[in-house]
Formats: C-alpha cells, structure tokens, sequence
C-alpha cells in the first residue's frame, strides 16, 4: 500500500512526459524538446542535492563543481586524440580491450579516443572518488565552515577548467561525439534524435526518482533525516553519523556527474560556466523554493525554472532572478513554497513592525 | 565484574574540574541513581560515558570492554542508550520515526539495498515499524504515532524520547533527568516504569532531581559535588550522610 | 630577485593584504554582533568605488567619496532592516542563502546600472606614472593611500569599540545578545549599526583601492572570499588577528606571481582556505576550546 503511494506519482510524472511529447508533437513545437532535455539532465543534479540538503542536512555550494568533473572529464577523454600515443603501453592495451575508438575527423584524420562508455565510467568514479577524498574533512564542518569549504572546492575546480590547457580554457572543450548507450540509442544534440534524447533524459530523471524515493523510505532515509533533526541523539542511537553524511554526498557528486557526462554528450562541449559559483546558487535556489526535504518539489521546480531560465525567458535578469527567488523564498517560505501560509507571513511581519513601534514610544 | 566500572575519571572545562577523580560501579540488573546539587558533572558523567565528551583521564569499561575513546554509535551498539535532560528528539519526524530510529542498530538495510528497495529489507522494514509501535504502546504515547514531534507535549515528548532508548534493547540504560518537569503523577508513573524495565533485566544508571522517586526506586546511590565523589551507599544510608544532608538535601531546606 | 623587486612585491602584497584585512573586519564585525557570515560583504567594497566614480562625474573626488560611503551605509543599513531585522532567530542555512541571495542581486543591479566596463577613480596624487622612491623602489603614491587609509579605519574602529559607550554596547551584543537586551541594550539596533559600519569600512576601501585595481560589478565574491579567508586564518570575529592574516595572505598572492602561473593566483586563497578549514577552523591564532564554544 505504502508502495503504491510511493510510485503513483512516478506513473503520474510518466504519463505527463509522454502527453507533453505527444503535445509537442501535434501542435508543431517540437522545439520545445530541446529544453526540457536540458532542464531534466539539470534536475537529476537538482534532486541529488536535494537529499544531501533536504534530507542529510548538509549544504553544498559546490555541485556545479561535481556536474564539471564529470562533464569535462568525459568530454575531454573523448575528443583528444591519443593516436600519436598508440605505441605506448597502456594505450595499446587499452585499445586492445575496447575502451578506445578510432574514428576519422573532419579533414578525414585518424582520431583515437576513449569510447564513451568508459569516459562517463571514468568521469563518474572520478567525481565519487573525489567527494569520498574531501567529503571526510569538509563535512566535520558546519554552517558557515561547510558552505564555504564547498563553495571553495567549486571554485578550484572552476579555475582548473579555465586554466588547464587539456580542459580547453576559457574556451571549454567541443566537438564532443554523441554517446551510445545501446545500439540505436544514442545521448547527441542532433536534430534526428531530439525526440528519442528526449526519452533518455525523462528515463534517467525517473530512475533517480525511484532510487532517491526508495532511499528516503528505507532505514537509510530515516536515518539521514535524524541527522539533520538532532545530530548528536542520532549518534547515540547507534548512527554512524560522519559515515553517512559522507555517503550522501558522494551519492550526491555522483548523480551531479552522471548528468554532466550526459549534458556534455547531449551539447556536444562543456565550457567553465558549468563549473561556476553561480550554478552552484542556482542548484541550491531551486531544491530551496522546493522545499528543502521534498523531492518531488526540488524536481518540479528544477524542471520549471530551468525550461524558463532556458528558454531566456528572464532575458538580461537571468541570475537577478535566481537571487530573488533566493530572498524570497527563505525569508517568506524557508519550508518552500509548496508548504507556505502566507497569511501567517504577513501577520508575523506587521506584528514585528507594531512591536518595534510600541518600544520606540516607550524609550521616548 | 559489574556491567559498568568506572574508575578514576577526570574531565577539567578550562580550570574547572568538572568531574574530578570519580569511581563506582554499576551491577548489572540494578537502578543506580547519581545525585547532586547543580553543577556537580552529572550530566559532564553522563557524557563521558556515553562518548559525546572525551575524558581528560581515566577510564569506562562496560561488559569487560574499554569503552572511553570510542564514539558514541560505537558506544550506543555495544548496548548503551541514553535520554537527555533537554529532551533531543529528531525535528521533522513523527513520533513512531523517531522510535523507529531507536532499532537503527538493531537492523541492516544500507544505502544499496534501501535505493533498489530489496524485497529482504520488506520485512525488515516491517519489524521495525511493529517493534516502534510496541514501544510507544508501552509507554503510553500511542496516539501520537503519527503526529510530527514538535506538536506533542512536554510530557509526550519524554515519553517518545524514552520510547526511543528502550527500543535500541540496551544493556544499560542512562536517563538525564527522566522526571524533570514533569507532574507528581507522571512521576509515580516513570518510577514505576523504570522499576519494570529492571525486571525486564535491562540495568538503569540514573540523574535525578527528584529525591522521593529517586529514593523510592534506586538500589544505590552515588552522591557527586563539585565534580567529586563524596559518598555512594544504600538509599536509606544516603538519607542518614551527615555530608550528604549538609551539601545537598542542606541546601534544598535553606 | 633584485631587493628593488623585492621591496615592489612587498608594498603589493601589503596592499591588497590590507584590503582583504578590511574585508574580513566587514565580516567580524557582523558575525560578532549576530552570528551571521555576510556573504554579501565583497559587493559593499563594490558599491563604494562604483559609486564613487560615477559621483566623481559631477563634484569634487573628496565629495564624491564621502557622498559614496554614505549611500553605501544606507544600503547596508536598508539589506539589515528589510531582510534581517524581522527575522525570529533564523537558521544558519536561511541565513547563509538569504545573504547569497542579496549578494547575487547587488550585484545585478550593478550590473544593469553601470553595465560590464571596468571603470577606475582618477589617483588621488598625480596619475598613474607618477611615484615615490621608497628603499630604491618606486612605489605609487597611491599605494601609501591605501594602507595609510585603512590603517587608519583599522586603529579608529579598534578605539571605538574599546572606549565610546556605543562600542561598548555592541560588544556586549557580541559577547552575550541576551543579558546586553537585559542590560537594556537594544539589540536590533546594534545589527543595524554593524550593517552600517561594515558597508561603510568596505566602501571606504572600494574607494581608495579603486585607482589601482579598477572596479567593475563583479569584484565582490573574489573579494568576499578572500575576505573571508582572512577572517577564518585569524580566528573568525578577531579583528587584530584579521589584520596580520590579511598582510599574510597579501604578501603571499604577491610572491606567488614568481612561482606560478597568473591564472592560478586567485585558486591560492582558496586552497588556503579550504586547508586552514580542514586543519585548524578555529584559525592560526584562535583556541579551539573557545571555537567549540560558539554556535556555527
């Protein structure tokens, strides 16, 4: 019984997915597809975050940072060509095994490159790997200590992109090829492909879904939660409490990585904006305005604000936007906007404001 | 060899010694009381022994193990559970959640099998949830299950709290202050409570304020000032310490 | 490297050490007073200089500074009273995304008001060829503004909080909120106050920096991290210590330039950063027990 409470809405976000495509594709705004591509890929890093925030109690403000490492990553091991290399050792076994492609470029040169598959592998183990080394002494911190701890891993990350030849500059790096993931079924930005990517996308966001779902819901979930209710009873009941703050995050890292790999293959490149403070604000406005421990909310609000930051619709005012929306949503609604009184809000206010009012009268 | 030794603690805050140079033991299936007037490191005992402070010397052994210098899940899954004085339960979680909490280590789930809801946790999950409901049950909250803990009591609260510790199955049980605010009804009922759960074999290392109950249910007492040691005895023997009248029970005529 | 060289280094690195010094002064003197990190503390240095500049356009550079400070006080004393003031005891996080969230919007206001060009205060002495000889080097007259200027906020504001009743009382905010409101202290008007002091010490830095490191709308967060480094190498909310970390920091960035490639230069705070995080959070001369003793 519980279990179907669990996962009606998934069949619910299943069939509005397939009615949206269907939509889209009698009125002619196939368009569309594109962007909602694009604000999925961005939701499974929006949902991870929101169980490291929400549910674990501890913020990041460096995700932009993980969704880099694997977007670059995988980006970079399958565009240089490690053709002059091929005498060598390791790249001959590695040739041997599989991991490599060859290809031709443009001008019909030979091109060997590390098979897709076995980049997005690298780059997500990579990311893992990289949370599970800094997340032991950045998540000791708390508060303040902690967002700046992340928010620095997120800019060193940021100036590695843009200073390191290998990961292109300033420029990123482009040209990245489509990623095959079975025969037939290809993540690339090509036109041909727009409906089917637009599937592979909505299907790794429902995956993450259920995964997240059923983690929330296990002993693991509650466990999480204790720790952000009350960190220390939940270490005397037995919660290894470091252990799984630590997991958390680099469950988090991982799913912010797998989409970059996925958003690099899908836009063909990657540039060092991904991996910039102001993503990183981004991904935490959103699971904020969904209401920290709510799943479904940072995945709503995810796919909203993203569709419309993608479509330009806030123009000039993109990042204004998001600040506001920051602002807002903590001062008036810090449990989301799915849960506010705004009545309540008001009457706090002018109840302060008539407070304040009465004192100055007094002290005159 | 009793269940709880502790010998020769000393825990210093700066200059002050909060708790200074302190032994006893806790025989297994006993309620022992710890009393003392403010400030005297009971709470400062309780900490140490639950591993949430590190000592500055001495040592706690529990069932023959060294337990000072672990942390305290380790310290919780060898069989200690703890209340706390200012109650410290799980915000944002119901009632029945937070008990749920207290079979934490009495369960195995991870993250694994929690992501891919593996058809073995089931009945895990299961047990869980009945074990939680027993407890609540047993100490009388059952009705406030599903209710979200900041809306419950004072007195549901501590109820839950207590609850939570039981449903660990601990070996010993250490309660902060379990009648602290609450009414001389709600008292009786505690002490009665904590004399059933030591029937039920669990040993009970107590802090408390509340002389009557404290002198009705404990089998021993440890009296504690200014961070020593100055007497541990029978009850009744307590009650006749000239030291003891004149720093503690002295205090509270004045 | 020639002792000339060594001297310029030096003067640099002492002068933007003293900058970041005054940035993390910014964040003690609102942490001391409420427990809140501003992490909008780099876009006040901002507001100061850009404004101003553009001041600078209709009346004297003197007036224009002043008229600068001022506003960018008010500024700060407005971000206290509309987004804090009414604030029951507000969680850490709310608190570090509600300041994040005024630091992204001054700086797209900014944005939008004066557009992405890197402007600059004309030098307060002669212009940018013109300097001093100090021990064989040739130095900016302008630097010794910067240092002397700060140097001396840094002196007045220490004065301040030790010997006039109104700095007494915010230290008693710092020191314990609710027996200074006993005490009959009010409170919310000492935040207030540490909003107002820290946008106008930072503004008043904007301005004196401006002629050598150019301001532009998004100087704040590389500022406000550094600042912040600053502040954490010291011990957060210890001014003093703030001082010698800035100088340290500064004159680090300065030498680095020979060692490593520019790019990297602004990655060094904040590996400074994330290792003094990881080694010794309550700073180089903070204790931990007294650390421990503050809520974070």
């Amino acid at each position: 019984m519980d279990l179907l409470k669990r996962y009606i809405p998934v069949l619910f976000l299943l069939g509005l997915v397939i009615g949206i495509q269907l939509m889209t594709h009698f009125t002619g705004t196939g368009y569309y597809l594109t962007q909602l591509t694009m604000s999925a890929y961005y939701s499974v890093v929006v949902i991870g975050l929101c169980v490291l925030m929400g549910y674990g109690g501890q913020i990041s403000l460096g995700h932009a940072g993980f969704f880099a490492i694997g977007g670059y990553l995988a980006g970079a091991l399958t565009t240089h060509n490690l053709m002059p290399f091929k005498d060598y050792g390791l790249i001959t076994f590695l040739d041997r095994t599989g991991m490599l492609v060859a290809s031709k470029d443009l001008y019909g040169g030979d091109l060997l490159t590390v098979e897709p598959w076995a980049a997005c592998i690298t780059a997500v183990l990579a990311a893992g790997i990289i949370a599970f080394t800094i997340g032991g002494p950045v998540l000791k911190l708390k508060g303040h200590y902690l967002a700046m701890a992340t928010l620095g891993f997120g800019i060193i990350i940021y100036r590695i992109g843009l200073a390191t030849q290998y990961f292109g500059e300033a420029d990123g790096i482009s040209e990245v090829p489509g990623f095959k993931l079975l025969p037939g079924i290809e993540v690339s930005g090509s036109f041909g492909a727009r409906v089917l990517n637009y599937y592979i996308a909505w299907a790794v966001v429902i995956v993450a879904v259920i995964l997240l779902l059923n983690l929330i819901h296990s002993r693991v979930g509650r466990a999480l939660r204790s720790i952000h209710g009350a960190e220390e009873a939940a270490n005397a009941m037995g919660v290894n409490t470091s252990r799984y703050k630590l997991y958390i995050f680099v469950l988090s890292a991982v799913f912010a990585a797998l989409a970059g790999v996925l958003v690099t293959h899908y836009n063909g490149g990657i540039g060092p904006s991904e991996a910039g403070v102001m993503k990183s604000v981004r991904y935490v406005a959103i699971v904020a305005v969904g209401g920290m421990a709510n799943i479904w909310g940072a995945l709503i609000m995810g796919i909203v604000l993203n569709f419309l930051s993608l479509r330009g619709v806030f123009g000039s005012y993109d990042d204004a936007v998001f600040g506001i929306i920051l602002i807002v949503i903590m001062l008036f609604a810090p449990q989301g906007i799915l849960k506010i009184n705004p009545w309540q809000q008001v009457k706090s206010f002018f109840s302060v404001l008539a407070a304040e009012r009465g004192e100055d009268t007094a002290d005159s | 060899m009793a269940l709880l030794e502790i010998q020769n603690l000393n825990r210093r805050f700066g200059g002050l010694k909060a708790v200074n140079n302190v032994s006893f033991n806790v025989e297994q299936g006993s309620i022992k009381a710890v009393i003392g007037p403010n400030g005297a490191g009971k709470t400062t005992l309780f900490n140490l022994i639950a591993g949430n402070l590190p000592a500055n010397s001495g040592k706690i052994y529990f069932n023959h193990a060294q337990i000072n210098g672990q942390k305290p899940y380790q310290i919780a899954k060898q069989g200690i559970s703890r209340t706390y004085q200012n109650i410290k339960l799980f915000h944002g979680m119901t009632a029945l959640e937070n008990v749920m909490l207290g079979r934490h280590i009495r369960s195995r789930a991870g993250f694994i099998a929690g992501m891919l809801n593996l058809p073995w946790t089931w009945p895990e999950e299961k047990e869980i949830r009945d074990k939680a409901q027993e407890y609540l049950n047993l100490l009388g909250v059952a009705e406030c299950a599903d209710t979200e803990i900041s809306n419950l009591s004072f007195g549901q609260q501590r109820g839950v709290e207590f609850a939570r510790a039981l449903a660990t199955e601990p070996t010993l049980l250490l309660l902060d202050e379990p009648a602290a605010g609450l009414n001389i009804y709600e008292t009786a009922e505690i002490g009665r409570l904590i004399t059933k759960i030591k029937e039920s074999g669990i040993t009970v290392l107590l802090v408390e304020h509340d002389m009557s109950l404290v002198m009705d249910i404990s089998d021993e007492i440890v009296v504690l000032s200014f961070g020593e040691k100055i007497a541990e005895d029978l009850p009744h023997n307590i009650q006749q310490n000239e030291e003891v009248i004149r720093i503690y029970l002295g205090d509270e005529d004045a | 490297m020639t002792p000339e060289l060594f001297i310029q280094y030096l003067f640099a690195g002492i002068t933007y050490g003293i900058i970041y010094a005054i940035v993390a002064i910014g964040f003690n003197i609102i942490y001391n007073t409420t427990g809140i990190i501003n992490f909008a503390q780099g876009e006040f240095v901002m507001l100061g200089g850009m404004i101003a500049i553009t001041m600078n356009a209709f009346m004297p550079m003197t007036l224009a500074i002043m008229v600068a400070v001022l506003i960018t006080m008010v500024v700060g004393a407005l971000i206290e009273m509309v987004f804090i003031r009414w604030l029951e005891s507000p969680s850490v996080l709310r608190m570090i995304i509600i300041t994040i969230g005024i630091s992204i919007l001054a700086r797209e206001v900014a944005l939008h008001i004066w557009g992405e060009s890197v402007r600059a205060l004309p030098y307060f002495i002669g212009n940018e060829v013109t300097s001093v000889s100090i021990l064989g080097a040739r130095i900016s007259p302008q630097v010794l503004w910067v240092i002397g200027v700060c140097s001396l906020m840094v002196a007045g504001l220490s004065l301040f909080f030790k010997f006039t009743s109104l700095g007494r009382e915010m230290r008693a905010c710092a020191a314990n909120r609710r027996a200074a409101t006993l005490c009959g202290i009010n409170t919310k008007n000492m935040v207030t106050l540490s909003f107002v002091l820290s946008a106008g010490i930072g503004a008043v830095a904007g301005c004196v920096m401006s002629p050598i490191t150019y301001s532009d709308y998004s100087m704040g967060p590389n500022l406000a991290i550094k600042g912040f480094t600053v502040a954490i190498l010291g011990g957060l909310g210890n001014s003093l210590a703030a001082v010698a970390a800035g100088l340290l920091l500064g004159i680090i960035e300065a030498f680095s330039v020979s060692v490593l490639p520019l790019a990297f230069q602004d990655a060094i705070a904040t590996a400074i950063l994330l290792l003094i995080l990881f080694i010794r959070p309550h700073g180089l001369f903070g204790s931990s027990e007294a650390a421990s003793l503050k809520e974070f």
